[in-house]
């Protein structure tokens, strides 16, 4: 786990436009994220975290400010970005298989290599023996090790998580929490997680970033250290301190204030 | 550990008698269909045969299927069903084809969707078939009129439907394709058009039963062959059994072709 920086955002802001009038949504947003470190960003709703990954992804660009993947403007999407949907967003009418290479088709890069590569990470994660399976036939959590399969397919050196898991029910949410977490670390990859469950948030992450209401601006970055025996999202809830932090976090969030 | 794995868990004695219950049901759903046309019929014929409605005004099914017969050994009822039936097949898939392509093209271009808006639902609220002597003059008494009614007539619903089937395909799937770098013509190709399918396919159900309007009403019109032709020339003779025996053909083509749809969607979805 290199400390280079993979990522850094710099002065991002961001405005939206309507008929209604302009929308603030984002306001002076820097931060670096190192190579390796698992990031969660937790804040109000509607302040602004989908359009931080959005562009982060380079889905949209910043009104001001820019973000930088390994020393590179962001100006596109890029396969060094993999994108975790809501919902999984497996399509219904591809098995497994084929929704796995979605991302290298569009990409053109379906070749011996990268299929043998996402064979190997079905094979690894459970799911070959259902690569012929359309994906209304999967549980839920392995729908969701599919989707990961299919972003890490491209081989990215980021994964952007928008609310991954907010469909999955409480139990099977935090074993693929679990799973997930696991999957990436093994991967070695970056990742940032935008979540409204604080404690998914501390119990997967290096470091927690809350933002503000609307216009989102960093309220505050808590560096997550957890003494724990077992190392994984499941394992660190049992930490002392995590109690602590989620109180912390949650103070921070300041539910009662919002209307 | 598959879901809806059901066939491998044993069958309790409570679910076999559920199922029992089940296939009576349906049993007693057939049989009553059965009984019903069959009763029909018998009490038509028995109707007329005593002389209790007048068989010349009313038909009867006897002298049906003797006009059946007879069409058949004058070598005319081929004739004239295969005529009907390549027109309606060729209206439908026109007015599907073109549906789609233009519901593509309102897709692409926000600008010309919103354009073309209020022409579309004057067009989808006027009736099709006043065109009619419109398309004879300017294609001719004949096939090519016909065909163009039938496809007239499919033309508008279909593209509104598929347009507003484009439109409902999960914003997140275009989302996550475009941070894969795709661009609007592979978001047409991998998203909107197979996630529209099911809609592409009812609009097709549709589209059967529209075209055989469109077909039967130039047929009327132009009256030079084919069942709608036959329905109104009988008609001007006063031949109702022939009137009748060309309905009853009408229905089984109809239901054919609709039933060809079905296995083409079977064949299609089968993610379903
Ligand atoms: N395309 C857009 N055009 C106009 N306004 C937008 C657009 N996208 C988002 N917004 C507005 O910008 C603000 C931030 O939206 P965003 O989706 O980033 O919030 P969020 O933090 O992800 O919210 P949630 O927690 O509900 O997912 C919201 O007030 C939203 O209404
Ligand atoms: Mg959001």
């Amino acid at each position: 786990m290199g400390a280079e920086k993979l990522v850094r955002i710099e002065k991002v802001s961001m405005k939206y436009y309507s008929p209604e009038g302009e929308i603030s949504a984002l306001q002076d947003i820097s931060l670096n994220i190192a190579e390796g470190e698992f990031v969660s960003i937790v804040g109000p709703s509607g302040c602004g975290k989908t359009t931080l990954l959005n562009i982060l992804a380079g889905l949209i660009k910043p009104s001001a400010g820019a973000v930088y993947i390994q020393e590179q403007l962001v100006s596109g999407p890029t396969s060094l970005v993999g994108y975790m949907p809501q919902d999984d967003q497996l399509f219904e009418w591809r098995t497994i298989w084929h929704n796995v290479l979605l991302g290298l088709e569009v990409q053109k890069k379906v070749n011996k290599e990268t299929k043998a590569v996402a064979e190997e990470m079905l094979r690894t994660y459970g799911l070959y023996e259902f690569k012929d399976a359309y994906p209304s036939q999967l549980s839920g959590g392995m729908r969701q090790r599919a989707a990961l399969i299919r972003t890490l397919a491209i081989n990215p050196e980021i994964l952007l998580l928008d609310e991954a898991f907010s469909a999955l029910d409480y139990q099977t949410r935090l074993l693929v929490a679990d799973e997930v977490k696991e999957i990436i670390t093994s991967e070695n990859k970056t990742a940032v997680l935008v979540t409204h469950d604080i404690a998914e948030a501390i119990s997967m992450s290096d470091r927690v970033v809350v933002l503000s209401k609307r216009p989102g601006t960093i309220k505050n970055i808590h560096e997550i250290k957890l003494t724990c025996e077992i190392n994984t999202p499941l394992g660190r809830r049992e930490a002392v301190e995590f109690h602590e932090y989620f109180n912390r976090i949650w103070k921070e969030l300041d539910v009662h204030a919002e209307k | 550990m598959l879901k809806n794995d059901l066939s491998t868990q044993a069958v309790s004695k409570e679910h076999l008698a559920y199922l029992q219950t089940r296939k009576k049901y349906r049993y007693r759903v057939t049989a009553a269909q059965i009984i019903l046309l069959v009763g029909f019929i018998a009490l038509w014929e028995a109707a007329a045969g005593l002389r209790w409605i007048d068989p010349f005004i009313m038909s009867q099914p006897s002298r049906i299927v003797q006009t059946l017969h007879s069409l058949y050994a004058a070598g005319d009822l081929f004739t004239h069903v295969s005529i009907t039936v390549a027109e309606t097949v060729a209206g439908f898939t026109l007015g599907t084809l073109f549906g789609t392509f233009i519901a593509v093209a309102l897709w692409w271009s926000d600008y010309l969707a919103e354009v073309l808006d209020p022409y579309l639902v004057v067009l989808n609220s006027l009736p099709k078939v006043a065109l009619g002597p419109v398309m004879i003059v300017w294609l001719g008494q004949g096939m090519r009129a016909i065909i163009a009614m039938a496809l007239l007539v499919s033309v508008i619903v279909t593209i509104l439907s598929v347009y507003s089937g484009f439109s409902q395909v999960d914003k997140n799937k275009i989302t996550l394709l475009k941070t894969f770098g795709a661009n609007k013509r592979q978001i047409l190709q991998k998203v909107i058009l197979p996630a529209s399918i099911p809609t592409i396919i009812s609009a097709l159900k549709i589209n059967v039963g529209l075209s055989w309007v469109g077909v039967i009403v130039g047929e009327f019109l132009v009256s030079r062959a084919g069942l709608g032709y036959l329905i109104v020339y009988g008609g001007q003779v006063f031949r109702l059994d022939l009137v009748m025996a060309s309905v009853i053909i009408l229905c089984a083509a109809a239901a054919i072709m609709y039933q060809a749809v079905v296995i083409f969607e079977k064949r299609f979805v089968k993610w379903k």
